[in-house]
Formats: structure tokens, sequence, C-alpha cells
């Protein structure tokens, strides 16, 4: 096993097979990166979503989590961790640092990819919960009418860019943090405005395998307690 | 003044696949096959019709509407475009299905590539490392007489590649094209695939 150098906090190597649940998780107070609550697990865990595989029903089946989950972001964690375990350069990274390093201003390195999507997913997942939908609240929601009007505005802002969007991507509510506002922005392949330094708020997966195997309503569901 | 425009728009229109949804089993199944071409292709064309509204729109100098349009017609036309020369690209294993090219393209292939197996794979691989949406081809590039291969994105067609460029064989990798069958194994429907491919259309093209 290798040190850790300049982190603060420590890292477990173990790797994660799909098989096994995540090892090994620590919170920390994050210092820059997504407003929500910091969970750091060993870069190359592979979360499960926070709820069961078909508490999305009907908007989204079982059989979809399973693949779209179960497998699709299987392959991409454990790419990752091959490309990882190939180089020590890019050792001790969290999963925020990990995409935006690899982003490499423009360039991306050949472990952005799966980086990227890695967090991608784990963030989607996150992004919904059973029972959700409804409205935001408090802060979020004054923000979501002070920047789009109302909040059917923004649902309508969000559906027309999903709807727009050719090929494969993605469709967030971000806060821009330098004009310090929300905006939804479309984003291809594996692009995530994490490497813009925003913050993202809810994503919406829209690569063709998010709806194809169970084509429902894209009914999509808050979390809401940004 | 539309009369002209709705010429054009009665010629784009989704064309009969040239075999029964489920012929290409069970390197792609009737499911697939039935939603790509009446689902997935269908929408192209119906968004290619958008055409008299972009003409349109260049007529109003409506440049925002036009350069919207511009970019959907762009996609779907490309991916009308792609489809249509798709479903010739592939035939039942009972009609020739998979049976490798002869005579010209044939010698063509093994000249160039070394052998009909070293282009496959280097389809293959180009088919597997395609990030997002897009197809794979080969094609013959007239200007210089030769069989080449490209990867295009999303629809673009094969003429954005080059003036000269024909598509002989063209291999979608957009997830739509195998989801439902090999689910994230995109390799698999790869290497299934070429069992049905329709070397006879591509010699004729060549």
């Amino acid at each position: 096993m290798g040190s850790c150098f300049y982190n603060s906090h420590l890292l477990v190597t173990q790797v994660n097979t799909c098989q096994l649940p995540p090892l090994c998780k620590q919170r920390r107070r994050q210092i820059n990166g997504s407003q929500r609550a910091a969970k750091v697990v060993a870069y190359h865990g592979f979360k499960t979503p926070p709820y069961k595989l078909d508490a999305l029903e009907p908007y989204i089946s079982k059989r979809t989590l399973e693949i779209h989950w179960g497998a699709l972001h299987c392959a991409y964690v454990e790419g990752l961790d091959k490309q990882l375990g190939k180089s020590d350069v890019l050792y001790g990274y969290t999963m925020d640092e990990l995409v935006k390093a690899t982003y490499n201003n423009g360039n991306p390195l050949p472990e952005f990819n799966n980086a990227a999507q890695v967090w991608n997913h784990d963030f989607f997942w996150e992004s919904m919960q059973p029972g959700g939908g409804g409205m935001p609240i408090q802060g979020l929601l004054e923000q979501i009418e002070k920047d789009f009007g109302s909040f059917t505005k923004f649902r309508e802002n969000f559906i027309e860019a999903a709807l727009s969007l050719f090929g494969s991507g993605w469709v967030w509510l971000v806060l821009k943090r330098e004009e310090k506002r929300l905006a939804v922005i479309k984003t291809s392949n594996a692009i995530t405005p994490l490497v813009w330094d925003d913050i993202p708020i809810i994503c919406l997966d829209m690569w063709e395998v998010s709806n194809y195997i169970s084509p429902h309503l894209m009914l999509f569901l808050f979390h809401s307690s940004e | 003044m539309l009369g002209g425009q709705a010429r054009g728009l009665q010629t784009v229109s989704l064309p009969d696949l040239p075999y029964e949804c489920d012929a290409l089993e069970p390197a792609i199944s009737g499911e697939i096959m039935q939603i790509h071409h009446q689902k997935h292709h269908q929408t192209y064309v119906a968004n290619t019709r958008l055409l008299p509204l972009l003409l349109q729109a260049i007529s109003e100098a409506d440049v925002s509407t036009n350069v919207q349009l511009q970019s959907t017609i762009k996609f779907n036309g490309g991916g009308h475009i792609n489809h249509s020369i798709s479903w010739k690209n592939l035939t039942p294993i009972i009609d020739g299905g998979g049976e490798p090219p002869r005579e010209v393209l044939g010698s063509a292939i093994d000249s160039q590539f070394g052998s009909l197996e070293a282009l496959i794979e280097k389809m293959n691989a180009e088919g597997a490392a395609l990030q997002g949406s897009g197809w794979v081809i080969t094609a013959k590039a007239f200007a210089i007489n030769k069989v080449t291969n490209k990867t295009l994105l999303l629809q673009d067609p094969l003429i954005t590649k080059g003036a000269s460029l024909v598509p002989l064989l063209g291999i979608d990798v957009w997830e739509h094209a195998y989801y439902l069958q090999y689910k994230n194994a995109r390799a698999e429907y790869l290497n299934n695939i070429w069992k049905v491919v329709n070397w006879k259309y591509a010699s004729e093209v060549y």
C-alpha cells in the first residue's frame, strides 16, 4: 500500500469488485466541490444507490436500474480501477479531484471518461429518491424562482434541454459559481459541470440506456434537501 | 412559393426494411430491428421534414430559427441518410449475410488491410472505443480508389469526412442499436453483427 501525501484523510486502497458492497467510507467536510454532504469513499469504490432498485417504480424500473447501475455504472468503476492501478500519479485523489484533474483543462486524459461517468452516475442516483418529485424547498426554491421566474418555468426549461440533446449526454441544474446564479445546462458524453468548478444541484442521464429498457415518462424526482 | 418545397418534402420517407424484422436473428433481435426502424429512423425522417421551415426562416431572415433548424436538420437528416444505408448493409444469413466479399472489393481489402479479419478487427476496435454515440464506417475514397474506415459522431453523414467518400458498410454503435439485446456489451454486438453483413451490397457500391 502506498503512502498518502498531502491529503489529510486516509484512503484505503482495497479494490471493490462489483459483487461486494463498498468497504470503506469516511466522511469529511469538503473544502471545495459540491454542496451536498461529502462522502469520501475509497476512490474506486462502487457505491450503491441510496434506495432499493425497485424503489423508483413505476418511473424507472428495477430492470433498468439493474442494468444501468449494476452493469453499466459498475463497468465504469471497474474500468477506472484498472486504469488507476497502472499508475501512481492519480493516487490519493478524491472523486471530485480526480474528475477535475483528468479533465486536464479540456484535454482529457484517458481516465477522464471513466472517472466522470462514475461521478455522474453517483450523483444521478442521489438526484432521485423514492416518493420524491414535488417541489424543492427553502433556499433552493427561492433561488429557482429568482433565476427562472417560477418552478414551472424552470421545469419546462429543464425538459426542453433534455428533449433537445442530440446523442449521449446529461442535463444539469447547476449553480454557476462566478455568476452566482442557477442555470440549466446540457453536456455531452461524460462532461460534468464540475470541470468548470460549477456546483451541480441535480442531474438527469440522457444517454439512451437511461430510459431505454423501461421507456416511461421522464418524471424526475427531486432531492429536496439542497 | 411553397410548391417547390413541398416537392422536396414528398421524397423524404421511411424506406422499408429489405427483410422481416426478425430475419437477422440471432445476431440482431427482431425487437431491436422493429424499434430501430419504426421508432428511431421514423423520428429522423419526421424531423427531416422540417426542411421547409428552415427555408422559410432563411427567406424571412430569422437567424435564430435558421440556426436552430440547421442543427436539427443536420442531425436528423444525417440520421435518415445513415440508417437508410445501414438497412441495406445487413442481410439475413440465408441471403448471404456474413459471406465474405469477393472479386474487386475482396482483393482491395486484402491488399490494403492484409485480410478481411484485419479490417473487421480494426472496425471492432474503433467501434468499441467510440465514446458516446456514433457509427463506424468502411468506405471507398473514390478520389484515391481506396478502402478506408472512418468514425462518425452522432449522426454526421460520411460526406462530412470527405467529399469523395462513399459508405460501403456502416455499423451503428448508438446504444439503441444494441442495448435491448446486448445490454452494455457493445463488443459482443460488434462481434455478432458481422454474421449478417451484406458484402454483396458493399461490392455493388464499390
